[in-house]
């Protein structure tokens, strides 16, 4: 079918008829970094361009001096921006090993262990995809506070362990691998465990990657848990002291400082997604709800 | 010797217990279920008690009147008190509250679908290296996060000179004072929906394009065999239809974008309630209640009719998507 002319899904070589799309997307995709270059570039500004009037999109003469003022400023009750940060690194670490963990036990369970509630429990979690957290916050702080959670690192922790999308795309990929395989490891004496560990995780890794990434994005941005559940200033998170930073100053410097404090937050966040971009699309192929 | 001979005789009788009583109960035990509940249980423990249980309180909670010192009370009116007043009596929620959520759910709800539809769309008819490229600048907005966002929009959109959009309004002789933006009731509301469509290519995007990617190039050319002309029928009779799951999947992650993102008013305004109401929505008046008031019932009602609202717009969503035939 040489003559065919149909659709060029996912082309393999490049023809003028593609153009029109790079005419519409490339413009597209630079408005939509435009924000994100506007703050990485404030965040090199000295002070004497972010008082500039009128003020310049890119920087003329880029210097660390913003990020050096951000890592020596403290909050008001003399808290150093660096506790922030490094609780910030523990709790994000121990999220996403801890939702990885329960996720892919669950995941196996509903994908290939048969019992009773299974289909019932899937529809249940396939329900909660459209939960809104926010909109139960108060029930959810009443639960924090019974548990005896409140102003514990657990708060930051815990209540987000569950990610119902999360195990959605697992279970998915999970459905993919071939029962036979689970068959034949029984067979030589392996039990659930050794399933798990062995051959399930190693072969879903594209799917706990995004697991990984989505729990990261979620708990690494979050104010939830600082501003309702912990009240103790030394255990609350970077991306809280962010916000309090950014709505307390007003003058140009404070910018300057917000904006290093944005491209500290937005950097991991960055650096993780590109390296794992390739996984994330592997499980979406596998993401339809039927 | 009399004290040694108990602790002999105690040491057997428990042996003898363990050999009769446990070992027997052990044995009978099925391992593969006792398996199965212990993968299942951290999931199904942490999932009741941090989304159902909540849902739960605040359904029983919506039918009280709380004010957290006190307990609570039966509702007057068989504890539909809290609804009545709210769909009666609160000229705040239906006066702002209830249209501005509509307005700014419709518009970045289904707008910020079709509009990641049609990119997700665009980037799958070109190369995958430039693709891959412009699928992460698309992304990029959504990994911000509500805080960071708050950051860079709250900057461009400032309100005196030194306000990145201001100047260039200023500069181009389009106004002559800086407009306030994040503080004027006819602005906020228009900037709130730009900026949650900007933001709104994320997880269902990704889903989408992976969907366009993975349909059957023979369903194409049978298609046109079969007489399809262009690309928009080749859209809505051959790639809709063959990725309907991830559309649905799409959806869904599209409504529940737009009513998470519902904090953008507040944080772009940095106060709550918004200047004048104008990027007041549901979420808003929730926290206003619930830990500005302290009115947790009437904040629970709140809750519910904001679930409520959700399960309506992806009911929607499943009629359009789901497969019929299973």
């Amino acid at each position: 079918m040489a003559s065919f002319l149909g659709t060029q899904i996912n082309p393999k070589s490049f023809h003028k008829s593609q153009l029109k799309f790079y005419f519409i997307l490339v413009p597209i995709g630079l408005f939509m970094l435009l924000p994100v270059i506007y703050v990485i570039s404030q965040a090199f500004k000295p002070l004497s361009e972010l008082f500039l009037f009128p003020p310049r999109f890119f920087v003329s003469n880029p210097t660390l001096d913003n990020f050096a003022r951000l890592f020596r400023t403290a909050s008001g009750t003399g808290v150093p921006m660096t506790r922030y940060f490094f609780n910030s690194i523990i709790i994000t670490i121990l999220t996403i090993v801890l939702t990885i963990l329960i996720t892919l036990a669950t995941g196996y369970a509903l994908s290939k262990k048969r019992f009773k509630a299974k289909k019932t429990l899937f529809s249940i979690n396939q329900v909660a995809l459209m939960f809104v957290a926010t909109a139960v916050a108060i029930p959810r702080y009443l639960v924090v506070t019974t548990l005896g959670l409140t102003n514990s690192f657990a708060a930051h922790i815990i209540p987000y362990l569950a990610m119902p999308v999360g195990l959605f795309l697992v279970k998915q990929f999970i459905d993919q691998v071939p029962d036979e395989l689970i068959e034949a490891a029984k067979i030589d004496g392996a039990n659930d465990w050794h399933i798990v560990t062995k051959i399930i995780g190693p072969l879903v890794k594209p799917a706990l990657a995004t697991v990984a990434i989505l729990s990261f994005q979620f708990i690494w941005n979050s104010t939830e848990s600082s501003n309702i559940y912990v009240i103790d200033e030394t255990k609350k998170t970077f991306a809280f002291y962010m916000n309090t930073l950014t709505a307390a100053s007003a003058g140009p410097a404070g910018v300057g400082i917000a904006a290093a404090a944005g491209l500290v937050m937005f950097v991991p966040n960055l650096i993780i997604f590109i390296v794992m971009q390739g996984n994330v699309m592997d499980t979406m192929s596998h993401s339809g709800i039927k | 010797m009399v004290v040694e001979n108990q602790l002999e005789k105690k040491e057997g009788k428990l042996k003898k217990f363990f050999q009769t009583k446990i070992k027997p109960a052990w044995e009978k035990v099925d391992k593969d279920k006792l398996s199965t509940v212990l993968l299942l249980a951290p999931y199904v423990i942490l999932f009741s008690l941090f989304i159902v249980i909540p849902v739960l309180v605040a359904m029983g909670l919506s039918l009280t009147y709380f004010n957290v010192i006190e307990m609570p009370v039966f509702a007057k009116m068989g504890g539909f008190y809290n609804y009545i007043m709210i769909l009666t009596q609160d000229e705040i929620f239906l006066r702002y509250v209830l249209p501005n959520t509509l307005k700014y759910a419709i518009i970045t709800g289904p707008g910020g679908y079709a509009l990641s539809f049609l990119m997700a769309w665009m980037l799958s008819q070109i190369q995958a290296t430039p693709r891959k490229f412009l699928a992460l600048a698309l992304y990029t907005p959504s990994m911000l996060g509500g805080v960071l966002t708050g950051v860079i929009f709250r900057t461009l959109f400032s309100g005196d000179k030194s306000g990145y959009i201001n100047a260039v309004l200023l500069n181009l002789g389009l106004v002559n004072t800086p407009i306030d933006f994040l503080q004027s009731g006819d602005y906020l509301m228009s900037i709130m929906i730009f900026v949650t469509l900007w933001s709104s290519m994320g997880i269902g995007f990704l889903s989408m394009l992976a969907g366009i990617l993975n349909v059957n190039r023979e369903m194409y050319e049978a298609a046109y065999i079969d007489g399809i002309k262009n690309r928009l029928q080749e859209i809505f009779y051959i790639t809709i239809p063959s990725m309907k799951p991830q559309m649905l999947f799409g959806a869904v992650m599209a409504i529940v974008g737009a009513f998470n993102a519902g904090g953008i008013g507040v944080a772009l305004s940095g106060s709550n309630p918004t200047p004048q109401y104008a990027g007041q929505l549901i979420v808003n008046h929730i926290d206003d209640y619930g830990f500005i008031r302290y009115e947790m019932g009437y904040a629970a009602a709140l809750s519910v009719l904001l679930l409520l609202l959700i399960l309506l717009f992806s009911r929607v969503a499943y009629r359009l998507f789901e497969e019929k035939d299973r």
